[in-house]
């Protein structure tokens, strides 16, 4: 039995005629110990999949299935990191990530909870900016608190939802080899949502990309057999690297044409001209 | 040196950052493009209140010679040229009896204000002295078990001021007490906003007039056997029925409208309703909650004025009217030397709404 399984998921928006189907058939199994990426376009539906794993949203039909047991709402035992941090303005970062731990372990004391939070704020790095607002960090400072609360939760499973998207590359660079340092660290089960390839390729074990929506569903699977640690400029040589790259951007370029295909249609104007106005004006008189 | 720079820091904190720049004048410190800037900032004020003076005191000038005019027409009209040039000269000689009764100049309602303070410093040493005579006896009635005399005097100026202070203040307090929890609720609950919302929507633009009459019934039945006197009671309740309404609004709003990313959090980290409230929906309204708070505060202080005159409570509303009933020669200039002190106060208690906002939120907004 998978750790995470998702079965037949059909997931729909609005009522009757408005009705849009986001997910269709999605299908997917992570393993214990696995790190997923499900790379997709923007406007694809990937949100709305990691709300549904995460227990925000649910299901219009099909199961979500977490070690066997089907989520019904959310668990500590899932942590998460949003795509646009949802850090709370009115904390501080320390105050940010206490909120979380005092939730995850309620029978810790005060002073148990201040050193997890301490050395959490330690392992992103921000031990300087624990008593600074949100408002006062860089973008990427605040991605690494995001991190730093979900992570102090101690979930079993970490979901990702594009948590680097708005981030420059250097940053990125760093953030990525600080989130796969953690989960190398006491293996935990990782799934990182994102758009882009080369980062999934990075840090995956898999990737599965998600066909844009509507009825959005998951591709074939792409296996990525690199050994890790994995180095950003030796993997560039790497034949091995090559070929997965090349053959999950050209899946992606062809679903992006099917899709511009897909919408040739032709539009047939009505004929009409244009009223003659002076004419109904005399007309009247 | 630390002292100034506390002090300014204060300043600045306030909404005085006209403070700094004086200094900054003084000191030497000051550059081209903040001289310009202090220019606009105190010059140009200072010069339209100039120039609002003049034109008072122009228009004041006309609407007198009108209304002089005007009388001694009337008195040659009616008693003959001798009174008419009696007239003439009792107003020449600038005695107060035969001045027109019109809008005062500025300088008249300068002389005002300046009788009042002296009246209150009167009034003070009267009351000084009446507290220091009866000591004694008050002691020996408190030994006794008996009430103590109390000064019954005419209030001054000073006085009926901080009574509109007092009843304002209670007034907000009970509007805070009401509207705000009551806002949360609504907020957070669409069953009790659509029980609610009529009731808002109907009360909301009753006048603070109505709403005196609607608690004078009720507190006067309350309050049958009692001999104390209901003025006040009654007017603190409608000035806070009537200014309520601000905060309720908006604290259902604020409540109701919390961004989502926020919401997502609580759920995902799992946090109690209790804890959900109170970390996360109210300090994220919190910004709303106080605009609200400040009209509440600025609406209670001008339906104050109308509400005391009909309670016939103590306070400037009811000095207003007893100075328009009186028809005393300065009682003009004194009715416009309190709409200056109730608008001064207003802008203070606006000031003051406006540091505790920035002091208690996250969201810094500017001073408007």
């Amino acid at each position: 039995m998978a750790y995470l399984e998702l079965n037949n998921i059909y997931k729909n928006y609005g009522k009757g005629d408005d009705e849009t189907a986001v997910l269709s058939n999605i299908n997917l199994k992570i393993e214990e110990g696995e790190f997923v990426a499900i790379v997709g376009f923007t406007g694809s539906g990937k949100t709305t999949l990691v709300n549904l794993i995460n227990g925000l949203i649910k299901p219009t039909s099909g199961e979500v299935l977490f070690k066997g047991q089907p989520v019904i709402g959310t668990s500590h035992e899932r942590g998460v990191i949003f795509q646009n941090y949802s850090l709370l303005p009115w904390l501080t970062v320390g105050q940010n990530i206490l909120m979380a731990v005092k939730e995850a372990f309620p029978k810790k004391s005060k002073s148990e909870l201040n050193e997890i939070v301490a050395n959490y704020v330690e392992m992103v790095s921000l031990t300087p900016a624990i008593h600074k607002r949100p408002k006062e960090l860089s973008g990427g400072m605040r991605q690494r608190v995001a991190v730093a609360r979900a992570l102090a939760m101690k979930p079993e499973m970490i979901i990702m939802d594009e948590p680097l998207g708005a981030l420059d590359a250097l940053t990125r660079g760093n953030l990525q080899d600080e989130i796969l340092n953690i989960w190398g660290k006491d293996k935990r089960t990782a799934l990182l949502i994102t758009n882009d390839v080369d980062e999934g390729i990075y840090m995956a074990d898999r990737i599965i990309p998600l066909r844009p929506g509507p009825n959005a569903t998951l591709g074939p699977e792409f296996k990525i057999d690199l050994e890790r640690p994995r180095d950003k400029t030796e993997m560039n040589d790497n034949p091995n690297f090559k070929k997965t790259r090349n053959a999950i951007i050209e899946y992606l370029m062809d679903i992006g044409n099917e899709r511009k295909s897909e919408a040739k249609q032709e539009y047939i104007l009505p004929d009409l001209q244009p009223k003659d106005f002076v004419n109904q004006f005399k007309f009247r008189i | 040196m630390k002292a100034s720079a506390t002090l300014v820091k204060t300043a600045n904190f306030l909404g005085l950052g006209i403070f700094k720049t004086l200094k900054d004048l003084f000191t030497g410190k000051l550059e081209k493009e903040e001289f310009k800037n202090f220019l606009r900032k105190s010059i140009v004020p200072l010069a339209s209140i100039l120039l609002f003076i003049g034109l008072w005191h122009l228009g004041a000038k006309s609407l007198y010679n009108k209304e002089a005019e005007f009388k001694i027409e009337k008195a040659l009209k009616d008693q003959g040229p001798e009174a008419a040039e009696a007239l003439k000269l009792c107003m020449a000689s600038g005695k107060s009896s035969c001045q027109p009764n019109t809008l005062p100049s500025p300088s008249q309602v300068w002389k005002s204000f300046n009788s009042l303070l002296k009246d209150h410093k009167i009034i003070s040493a009267d009351k000084a002295a009446f507290a220091e005579k009866t000591a004694v006896l008050n002691e020996q009635r408190a030994a006794d078990g008996k009430t103590a005399i109390v000064y019954t005097g005419r209030p001054s100026f000073v006085d009926q001021i901080f009574r509109s202070l007092k009843t304002v203040f209670a007034g907000f307090l009970l509007a805070l007490l009401i509207a705000v929890p009551l806002g949360i609720f609504i907020g957070l609950s669409p069953t009790l906003k659509s029980a609610f919302n009529w009731f808002i929507q109907i009360f909301k633009p009753v006048s603070p007039v109505v709403w005196y009459l609607l608690v004078f019934m009720i507190v006067k039945t309350l309050l049958i056997e009692s001999n104390e006197d209901s003025s006040f009671t009654i007017s603190f309740i409608s000035v806070g029925l009537c200014s309520m309404w601000a905060t309720l609004v908006n604290t259902a709003m604020g409540v109701s409208s919390v961004d989502k990313d926020y919401i997502n959090v609580a759920k995902v980290l799992k946090l109690g309703t209790f804890q959900k409230i109170f970390k996360v929906v109210l300090p994220s309204s919190l910004p709303l909650i106080f605009t609200g708070l400040k009209i509440t505060l600025s609406v209670a202080w001008m339906v104050l004025i109308a509400i005391e005159l009909l309670a016939q409570s103590p306070g400037l509303g009811l000095f207003v009217w007893e100075e328009f009933q009186n028809g005393a020669n300065d009682s003009n200039a004194k009715i416009i030397v309190a709409m200056f002190v109730i608008g001064i106060i207003g802008f203070l208690l606006d000031r003051l709404m406006l540091t505790i906002q920035n002091w208690v939120s996250f969201d810094k907004t500017d001073a408007i």
